[in-house]
């Protein structure tokens, strides 16, 4: 008998060892995420992929499915909620989409349609926030971190470097690269690491690619996050 | 600086040292000199990154200098009630540094900290991380004068760092005379099994607020097919206006190394730590002393008690982070590494320090499981109510004749504990600290017990002639200041509720903003990541509960109220145009509402 678990009254089966964020996206279940991406170890701190779990708030993404688990997904509260806390790391940082290379590529903004996110909802924060542009190659705008770690994950398991880390505390989080001077450029960092293009937002980039796929053509134009989620995330977890 | 660095790593290359190597390289540099970490790098085999999360996570850690005497004065509410901002000014002038920042000859730095554990005999500091209470005019006349002639604090007179105990009603615990090594030999005569089912009988709960009970933790930890298990003794005290932990150690420490010494016979654990915070850094050459005595004594190292019994403690500090108390973060913080809250499960029983099967409990805790240890189940459980057995000792601050310590059965009431330490005029308590609940002079009738008021022994006394709204704000400020940054609710959440406090106390609220302050409130409580996100908006749900009326006054009474100055915001324009005609100013809602 295998063991399974119903999410929205929906019985999915999973594997031991499995998340709740696994099971789900591997029966075509999204459940709405920024900092997880299949291929890392699950942070769960974005906290996007709350889900209720026999009545109790969990991280789907680091949350181990357990069999006859009752699982609330799609409900009105958690939706509203999960639109708040996007609207939240909107506030936060500095986030301009009509003038983002990212825009129509940036998963933050497509969850936030997504979540048909309509405005800022909090007060701005108007974080004072840098621009690395030393590299040659890849460039952080430091506006637009999220702090979700994928780029920390990325270089550390893919590429077997050390490049970012999250460093401060509180509100005072920030992204730090691996060098003397704290500039990109002096780091190991190559423009063809998985960590230079692991981010879900605008904050890394990799020059002189700016709008070389025009607006309008772009992964999130057309499909919706949960689509292009449940297609190329649940085809990479399955390799 | 080199040498030095290099003397203090010695041949302990191990990264989980990197907390306690920062502490004396701040201690003795007053920040962390790129050079050092550059080197530490090196010796630890570990990226620069990683030692800069850890000096940027820290309060205690600088990346730039500090002065020769670091001046830190506790912001705890209690602190705040016996005058700390008057005092605060004065200490500014006086010294010639603004807080925040190092005076021009690099001699004095002076800021603020969180509770430093002192509420009983404040206003409260430290020195270069050295206790100082009862702080004066006169006393700080004293201080300035001793950094302006750069004096030693070895050459301090000893009464600025007294620390006193003020404990005024003991009771099971407090009264418990233990011959050194009594609970050992219990064990031993007992059996190992068979003291787990004492303890197990006892009924006792964590002590730090939680509840979770001991027996059924130990035994856990117990069953892990693991070699290697650890037994962690959690004295990281931050709840403001919690001190009870700092007695204890000073007052009964070896109780508390006996009750360790106790769960590791029951876990199987060889290496134990106790986790103190930086802030009771006084404490820590007397409690090493007590552990090497107890090692001379048998007691501890190698074959205890010539039974074949291992088992050491080692004592780790803190650097300045509330987080740490949270157990998975503690055992972060115990690896050298940022605060930061595990994901759970695993639970530390089953993977905790180093990924193996570890127990954390409160001093409290371990204390009573020595006492349990020797007197039996029934000697605990025989006390206290039904689903709270035994006693719990309180932190008793704020508008009292007696602040202190005080040992009372579960189920005590909050009134005889208000009649017992002398609190007339009685507004509320905080019951539990800034994480517990604002108990209203309506409940004095509740007791503490895990099922009515549960607290970790913060109960902090308000008379009437206070303002709970700056209460409600010190306690929201804490927050945004302690949480780790983590996860997106707690991180921006708390930062959230402190500019919507602000705005509704500073009189800029209007019709929905209560409603607002409400709603996020309690999205940080509900999707927060660990126990301080998940509590930091208490304060203001406890108090909004019972005094819904003291929020509402502050509005104005507009439907709209822009989210800043609007005037204000103009301020550029007009200096660019040289203009400051009536033209050049903006009423903010009210008079275009009154045309």
């Amino acid at each position: 008998m295998s063991k399974t678990i119903t999410i929205d009254g929906k019985t999915i089966p999973f594997e031991e060892g499995q998340t709740i964020m696994d099971a789900a996206m591997a029966a075509g279940v999204y459940i709405p995420h920024l900092c997880h991406q299949p291929e890392f170890t699950p942070h769960g701190s974005c906290k996007l992929c709350t889900v209720k779990v026999n009545g109790r708030n969990c991280s789907a993404c680091t949350y181990p499915a357990m069999d006859g688990q009752d699982v609330l997904n799609e409900t009105k509260e958690l939706v509203d909620d999960r639109k708040k806390i996007t609207q939240m790391l909107f506030v936060e940082g500095n986030h301009f989409c009509p003038s983002c290379e990212k825009t129509g590529n940036c998963q933050l903004q497509a969850v936030a349609y997504h979540l048909n996110m309509l405005d800022n909802h909090f007060p701005l924060f108007y974080p004072d926030r840098e621009v690395d542009a030393s590299h040659a190659e890849v460039m952080i705008d430091h506006n637009r971190c999220i702090f979700c770690a994928l780029c920390v994950r990325a270089s550390q398991q893919t590429d077997g470097k050390d490049v970012f880390t999250l460093s401060g505390r509180g509100i005072h989080k920030h992204l730090v690269v691996n060098a003397q001077s704290g500039l990109l450029k002096d780091t190991d960092i190559d423009a063809t690491d998985r960590a230079a293009h692991i981010c879900p937002t605008g904050a890394i980039l990799i020059k002189r690619t700016g709008y070389q796929v025009p607006i309008g053509e772009r992964i999130y134009d057309h499909k919706q996050i949960d689509q292009v989620a449940l297609e190329t995330e649940h085809l990479k977890h399955g390799e | 600086m080199k040498q030095f660095i290099q003397g203090i790593v010695g041949n302990n290359h191990q990264a989980t040292h990197l907390l306690q190597i920062l502490r004396q390289i701040q201690s003795r540099y007053h920040y962390i000199p790129e050079a050092a970490i550059e080197q530490l790098s090196g010796l630890l085999n570990i990226p620069r990154t990683q030692i800069i999360g850890v000096v940027e996570f820290y309060s205690f850690f600088h990346l730039t200098p500090r002065g020769q005497y670091e001046l830190l004065i506790s912001d705890s509410i209690t602190d705040h009630m016996l005058g700390k901002k008057n005092l605060l000014d004065y200490l500014e002038n006086k010294l010639g540094v603004a807080v925040g920042e190092v005076r021009a000859d690099g001699v004095v730095s002076l800021d603020n900290t969180s509770c430093t554990g002192m509420c009983d005999q404040g206003p409260a500091g430290l020195v270069n991380g050295y206790a100082l209470t009862r702080l004066d005019r006169s006393g700080i006349d004293k201080i300035a004068a001793l950094i302006n002639q750069q004096k030693p604090l070895s050459e301090w007179p000893s009464e600025l760092f007294q620390v006193d105990d003020n404990i005024y009603k003991p009771g099971l615990l407090l009264n418990q005379q233990l011959e050194q090594g009594a609970a050992l030999r219990a064990v031993l005569q007992r059996g190992i099994k068979e003291t787990l089912t004492e303890i197990d009988k006892s009924g006792l709960r964590g002590r730090g607020g939680a509840g979770f009970k001991t027996a059924i933790k130990w035994q856990f930890c117990s069953e892990e097919q693991q070699a290697e298990r650890y037994a962690v003794c959690n004295a990281d005290e931050g709840e403001p206006g919690t001190f009870k932990d700092r007695v204890l150690l000073n007052a009964l420490a070896d109780q508390v190394f006996e009750g360790m010494t106790v769960c590791a016979a029951i876990i199987g654990a060889k290496q134990g730590f106790l986790y103190l915070r930086g802030e009771y850094l006084h404490l820590y050459d007397k409690l090493q002393n007590i552990l090497d005595r107890r090692r001379r004594n048998g007691l501890l190292g190698s074959n205890i008690l010539d039974a074949g019994w291992d088992f050491d403690i080692e004592i780790c500090l803190g650097a300045g982070a509330y987080i740490c108390g949270e157990e998975s973060a503690l055992i972060e913080s115990l690896e050298g590494k940022a605060g930061i809250p595990r994901n759970r499960p695993p639970y530390p029983v089953t993977q905790g320090y180093l990924g193996k099967p570890t127990v954390v409990n409160n001093v409290e805790t371990f204390l009573a499981a020595a006492g349990i240890a020797v007197n039996g189940g029934d000697w605990f459980a025989g006390i206290g109510t039904e689903k709270s057995k035994g006693t719990k000792i309180l932190s008793i601050s704020g508008d009292c004749a007696r602040p202190g310590i005080y040992e009372y059965p579960f189920g005590v009431t909050i009134q005889t504990i208000l009649h017992d330490c002398g609190a007339d005029d009685v507004l509320g308590v905080q019951v539990g600290g800034p994480s517990g609940s604002f108990i209203s002079d309506q409940e004095f009738e509740r007791k503490l017990a895990f099922e009515d008021l549960a607290t970790g022994g913060s109960f902090i006394i308000f008379n009437t002639s206070r303002n709970i709204l700056d209460m409600v704000h010190n306690f929201t400020d804490f927050f945004a200041h302690e949480s780790c940054g983590f996860c997106t609710p707690c991180r921006v959440g708390t930062s959230l509720l402190k500019k919507q406090m602000d705005k509704i106390v500073e009189g800029h609220g209007s019709a929905g903003d209560v409603v607002a302050l409400e709603e996020l409130c309690q999205l940080v409580k509900n999707y927060s990541h660990c126990g301080l996100g998940q509590t930091a908006a208490n304060p203001i749900l406890t108090t909004l509960e019972r005094y819904p009326d003291l929020y509402q006054s502050r509005l104005k009474e507009i439907s709209y109220e822009p989210g800043f100055d609007l005037d204000g915001a103009l301020e550029t324009a007009r200096r660019m145009a040289n203009r400051d005609d009536a033209g050049a100013h903006l009423a903010q809602i009210e008079a275009n509402e009154h045309e």
